[in-house]
């Protein structure tokens, strides 16, 4: 039986598919039918068989996350780096290494999961790849302080700009405390930069045509870059503008440490996957800079409310509550209540009270509720309720 | 999805003499790129030939501690810091079966298997996951280009092509294996790696 060179070459195309079974019954029957009649084909086929026949079902043994720890241990020992990365900057090389390592892991189906991001002003539901524009458009905030570009078009905004996202954004409404109260430090930004949802929004439209593997290089290419930015030539004191509160790159490092964890675990959860905690040191860096975020938020929490009516004398001053983290990574800090200044090195706390450092972390980054934690508390309640209640504000998508 | 490149680059990415650069002056920077790139690979290959989780770890380290110890060790003129990483990898896991007196039929079956690991790890990224996704789920060819959002037509070729690509690399490493040397201490192929850095 003759077939023509247009029927040759349809059938010859379905070779790879064939020789991996991967082709439809009759599809199948087709070709091996052709084989006979065709030495050409019988020789590919011959060929790509054999290559399938090697190809092995044991999935490549996966790296156990903590290896890469071990692996930069183990050679720093060997030959100390010349230029080492920063203490500040080490969270967020090792949880940015993390999720690119879950990245790596995910099937083409989970990248159209949709994870659940919640902060204190509602949840955000993003894809894997929307997460990771998120993510480089706040980590993108630290790229001026080290001399490179910001990866969101048009940023950073000229000063007639509002500072406010447009009103269709939640965020509009619920940053509003954070945008009129905490304080600006630097102020030099005139307008301040965009909100952060505004230039995750910004990133999403400017990829919306690239596939998750370009995203995904394209958010980890920046994070090497402002890894190796703070290796090469930080100063951890330049002023970062959050928008909300300048804070020091060495703060702002963390930060975006904390974020790239916490939404590295939202998108593990939605596609089912474990998602190991920050090591001890660097979660204890995680809840020290939330617990010196605390006063900030506490102002916030405290603003809208006038003083209660009929209790006379003036507002309580320089009151200090401890906060106890414990399990790994835990410690001992002093939160102001009544005002981001620093108390008096003799303030007696009114309050201590004990949590597990991850739950605070999760508290502080609303993934946690006040009321359904598990939280020793001694001393004066209501201002142990306070501190719970103000943390979440500390959150942002 | 970029459309599959017909064969894997030969030419010595700039990528390469960057890095080997940067970990010459000893920027830990480049050694947590290095093994951001590289880690699964090596530790891939080694666990393949060691058939051991914390002898593949101990031998991950070694390799990278030798590169970060010797970066003058790897010519980028001479092949791609992939290949040389992954001969390096195989030279020294096939060691340690050695000096545990392992057969030299069993040796050369975990090597031959580790050379077909390493070759579809190196394949480019549409048709590594074309194969992938194809043969690992037992699926047929429609259902792997509905899966990743491609036509029919790009999922037969891909798979054919990945398979010859395989098939290409295993015949040259017999011939050359048969003239008493491995393709493995020979350049070998290089890699578009979409999620690496970029040079």
């Amino acid at each position: 039986m003759s077939i023509d060179g247009a029927q040759h070459e349809t059938l010859r195309s379905l070779l790879g598919a064939w020789a991996l079974d991967a082709c439809p019954r009759r599809e199948a029957a087709e070709v091996t039918q052709h084989l006979a009649d065709c030495p050409e084909c019988a020789e590919e086929a011959a060929r790509l068989r054999d290559a399938a026949a090697r190809l092995s079902t044991d999935d490549p043994l996966d790296p156990p996350g903590a290896l890469r720890q071990h692996v930069l241990d183990w050679c720093l020992a060997r030959r100390p780096a010349e230029l080492p990365v920063p203490p500040w900057a080490a969270p967020y090389a090792t949880e940015s290494a993390k999720l690119d390592a879950l990245l790596r892991d995910l099937g083409p189906d989970e990248w159209h999961e949709v994870a659940e991001l919640p902060w204190y002003g509602g949840v955000q539901h993003w894809r894997p790849a929307e997460v990771l524009c998120h993510l480089a458009a706040v980590d993108g905030l630290l790229a001026p302080a080290l001399g490179l570009p910001d990866p969101v078009a048009g940023a950073p905004a000229p000063a007639a700009v509002p500072a406010r996202v447009p009103p269709q954004n939640v965020l509009a409404q619920a940053a509003e405390p954070f945008e009129q109260v905490l304080p600006r430090g630097g102020g030099q930004q005139g307008g301040g930069p965009l909100g952060v949802l505004e230039r995750t929004g910004r990133l999403m439209a400017d990829r919306a045509g690239s596939g998750p593997a370009a995203v995904r290089a394209m958010w980890r290419r920046q994070s090497h870059a402002l890894v190796r930015g703070a290796a090469l030539k930080a100063n951890g004191g330049a002023l970062v503008d959050f928008g909300f509160a300048s804070v020091p790159l060495r703060d702002a490092f963390v930060d975006r440490a904390f974020e790239c964890w916490i939404h590295g675990d939202d998108i593990a959860r939605a596609v089912d996957y474990p998602y190991a905690p920050p090591v001890p040191r660097h979660l204890r860096s995680m809840i020290d800079l939330a617990a010196r975020m605390l006063p900030l938020a506490l102002a916030v929490l405290r603003r809208p409310q006038p003083e209660p009516a009929g209790v006379g004398g003036p507002a309580p001053r320089g009151r200090v509550v401890r906060l106890v983290a414990d399990g790994p990574g835990g410690g001992e800090w002093l939160i102001p209540l009544d005002g981001p200044e620093s108390p008096p090195d003799h303030a007696e706390p009114i309050a201590s009270m004990v949590l597990d450092g991850l739950d605070f972390c999760r508290l502080a980054a609303a993934h946690h509720g006040p009321d359904h934690l598990m939280v020793g508390e001694f001393g004066d309640r209501a201002a142990i309720r306070e501190v719970l209640r103000a943390a979440p504000l500390l959150s942002r998508p | 999805m970029a459309a599959a490149q017909p064969t894997p680059s030969r030419a010595a990415p700039s990528w390469d003499e960057q890095i080997r650069w940067r970990l010459a002056r000893g920027e830990e920077t480049a050694l947590g790129e290095l093994y951001d790139r590289f880690g699964p690979l090596v530790h891939g290959l080694a666990g393949c030939i060691l058939d051991d989780r914390s002898a593949a770890q101990q031998l991950t380290r070694e390799v990278f501690a030798h590169l970060w110890e010797h970066p003058d060790a790897f010519d980028p003129a001479q092949g791609s810091l992939r290949s040389w990483l992954g001969a390096l990898t195989r030279r020294r896991a096939l060691d340690r079966l050695r000096l545990m007196h392992t057969d030299g039929r069993e040796l050369r079956a975990r090597a031959t298997a580790a050379r077909v690991q390493y070759v579809v790890e190196s394949l480019p990224d549409p048709l590594r996951e074309s194969l992938a996704v194809t043969y690992f789920d037992g699926r047929t060819y429609q259902e792997t280009a509905r899966r990743l959002g491609i036509s029919e037509q790009d999922a037969k070729h891909r798979i054919r092509l990945g398979l010859e690509l395989l098939a290409g690399e295993l015949c040259e490493e017999e011939t050359a294996e048969r003239a008493g040397r491995t393709k493995w201490e020979q350049p070998g192929a290089g890699r578009t790696d979409a999620a690496g850095a970029g040079s």
